[in-house]
């Protein structure tokens, strides 16, 4: 295992920028899901961990070693593929002991490996199954077991389960990070799916429009979102953005929107007059009617154990998470009352989060 | 499996149109049926049955067309036959029967070998290199890759013939002339552009991450290629290869033009047997029958892939 080093990479199809200057680092036994939309360059930058493709500029090392030109085959990494790429003309046994066979392993010791991956995947009962007769789990375990079998630096996966029903999914989530807990392998997950990546990953690195957008723990990505796009990408609702003119100083803890002043936690940074947004998360808002921050309930979506309430603002709609057991009218009017220390600001012009205490304890963590 | 009733059913035809589109089907397979088995009768007719009039349908069954086929034969006088002893086949006693004798075999096996060698290896040279361009093609940034493929199919936009005279004068001037491995290169350059765009179709339906998940697993581009590429584009393969082979097998105006000796192969010289002995149509029906032989076992054997690269394009998956 080894940790995986990326510097400054970069990517160009054309006039296309598929990925921008990005850095990053995995260290040994870390499991680093990119996430991003489809086209953000998530599966481009995997590629070029892996050798399938040549970066237009920057450095990858593996293991300390610069293996930015080096073949794929040179690199010692195993690649799942979303579609897991199953050789169709063999059978599971020879599939999953094929790269072996590359590495002149002896028959003896490939049948040996292959059955104990197979043990550590369950799937030693089918082993001399044709691939193409396998239900999707059973493809994945095989496509994970050829990974396995080698013994790579590291793991790179591109959407394995992207093809899998959301049953299988959950299950297959479950499964690989017990395998991960397992053999420790340092790996980097693609995915567009945010539950995989917070349920799977150590770390997550948000990629859109091919840059990085944040890297960090699922929950400094969850809670401390570094620009509008990942506080909009991550969370279902994402997070609700109240918009506002205003200008910061340094240590201010409140702000005014709609001419109602809301607690914030303490700014850290000044910023001229300028559109500002309040970003608020619908689990940190309660209905009250005390509070001065009102609107008119806009419709509700039952969620069984709570319920997603829509507010109509005055500048937009407010979704909010709240016990299912309260009944609203449509129309009726409410009082919105934010969780303050769980609040973040953002520079609407930049799209970056603005300096706060909430924001300064993640450089603690 | 469906068991609703037919009446309106979207995916199941009516009874009717089954009954009129079979026997629509059926008809044309019996009227594409009937020369190839009229050829099939007419070589098991004698030669004076094969010119009667009206034609004859019940006939005695003979093999004096395939006896003429393979054999050379002179005129006697009846003394002399009768001096010979007893015939020591059946053939020798036709022959006698028609007062001539056995003077040696014909030119027809020989020819029928240079078919084989001819068409058999033009189709192997051009599906081998059709199938590493179309590889090429398909994977790699082939710089102008759009106007080298069109280039390569506008080959085939004229008919070959009409370059048969300059091909004529080349290889009289490179001693290519009549010669088997000519008449290989030929085939092969006929037939390269239509393996090159029938396999490319093939390779192109391959997910890449084939190769890509061998060249991680430890191969090279080239292990990949055969380890993992080239079993999964065997149907592909098959079906180019019926298709060239084809061509080259039935190939006449070329053959007529380069081969005279040596290298002729059986299409220009199955017609040559009618000025050989009189009108030996049941000779020539010999000649034709056991010409189909090997294209007929060829597609009987391949008929899945050769269905799959017809109908190819057709159905994704």
């Amino acid at each position: 295992m080894a940790e995986i080093r990326i510097e400054n990479l970069r990517k160009e199809f054309g006039a296309f920028v598929a990925v921008e200057d990005s850095s990053f680092v995995v260290r040994d036994g870390e499991f680093l899901a990119l996430l991003g939309p489809s086209g953000c360059g998530k599966t481009t930058t995997l590629r070029m961990i892996a050798g399938l493709e040549l970066p237009t500029s920057g450095r990858i090392f593996l293991g300390g070693e610069d293996v930015t030109l080096n073949r794929a085959r040179e690199r010692d990494i195993a690649f799942v593929f979303q579609l897991f790429a199953l050789y169709p003309h063999m059978n599971v046994r020879k599939n999953i002991g094929f790269p072996l066979v590359a590495q002149g392993v002896s028959k003896a010791e490939i049948r040996s490996r292959v059955e104990e991956t197979a043990r550590l995947l369950q799937i030693n009962n089918i082993l001399d199954r044709s691939v193409s007769g396998l239900a999707g789990g059973d493809r994945q375990r095989v496509a994970l077991g050829r990974a396995i079998v080698r013994r790579p630096k590291c793991f790179l996966m591109d959407e394995p389960l992207g093809t899998l029903d959301a049953e299988f999914r959950d299950l297959m989530v479950r499964e690989l990070r017990e395998l991960h807990n397992r053999i420790h392998a340092t790996t980097v997950y693609v995915t567009h799916d945010q539950l995989e990546a917070m349920a799977m990953a150590d770390k997550i690195a948000v990629m859109n429009h091919g840059i990085i957008e944040q890297f960090g723990t699922p929950q400094e990505i969850y809670n401390r979102p570094a620009t509008m796009y990942v506080a909009d990408f991550i969370g279902s609702p994402p997070m609700n953005f109240l918009r506002f003119r205003s200008s910061l100083q340094k240590g201010v803890r409140s702000v005014s929107v709609d001419g109602v002043a809301i607690a914030v936690p303490e700014v850290h940074q000044d910023m001229a007059e300028g559109e500002l947004a309040l970003g608020v998360r619908p689990e940190d808002i309660r209905f009250s009617d005390a509070s001065a921050l009102r609107g008119a309930v806009y419709g509700s979506e039952y969620h069984g154990t709570n319920q997603i309430v829509a507010v109509e603002m005055g500048n937009g709609l407010v979704k909010a998470r709240v016990p299912a057991d309260q009944n609203f009218q449509i129309g009726e009017t409410v009082g919105l009352e934010l969780n303050h220390s769980k609040l973040s600001l953002f520079d609407c012009a930049s799209g970056r989060a603005v300096a706060s205490s909430r924001y300064a304890e993640a450089h603690h963590g | 499996m469906s068991s609703v009733n037919s009446a309106h059913s979207v995916v199941e035809p009516g009874a009717m149109s089954k009954r009129i589109a079979a026997s629509i089907v059926i008809a044309y397979a019996v009227i594409t049926m009937i020369p190839l088995v009229w050829i099939f009768m007419t070589s098991f007719k004698s030669p004076p049955d094969s010119i009667s009039y009206p034609p004859k349908i019940m006939f005695q069954p003979t093999l004096e067309g395939y006896c003429n086929l393979f054999t050379t034969r002179t005129r006697q006088t009846s003394e002399y036959i009768a001096s010979l002893g007893t015939p020591t086949s059946t053939c020798d006693e036709t022959t006698r029967s028609r007062n001539m004798v056995i003077a040696g075999p014909s030119n027809y096996w020989p020819r029928f070998k240079n078919s084989l060698l001819i068409a058999f290896g033009s189709t192997f040279l051009a599906v081998s290199l059709g199938t590493l361009a179309a590889y090429g093609f398909s994977r790699f940034r082939v710089p102008l890759a759009d106007d080298l493929l069109f280039f390569i199919l506008s080959t085939r936009m004229m008919p070959p013939i009409a370059v048969a005279i300059p091909i004529y004068l080349m290889y009289r001037q490179l001693g290519l002339s009549d010669t088997a491995l000519g008449m290989i290169l030929l085939y092969t350059a006929v037939n390269v552009s239509l393996a090159v765009w029938l396999l490319k179709g093939f390779i192109d339906e391959i997910p890449r991450e084939y190769e890509e998940a061998a060249m991680i697993d430890g191969y090279t581009r080239m292990q990949a290629f055969f380890k993992v590429v080239l079993p999964q584009a065997t149907t592909g393969i098959a079906a180019t290869a019926i298709f060239c082979l084809i061509f080259a097998w039935n190939e006449y105006a070329f053959a007529v033009l380069l081969t005279s000796g040596e290298a002729q192969t059986a299409p220009p010289f199955i017609p040559t047997i009618i000025g050989e002995g009189g009108q030996d149509w049941p000779a020539v029906a010999a000649a034709t029958t056991i010409f189909l032989v090997p294209i007929l076992v060829f597609t009987i054997l391949l008929r899945k892939q050769l269905l799959r690269g017809i109908t190819f394009g057709a159905v994704r998956k």
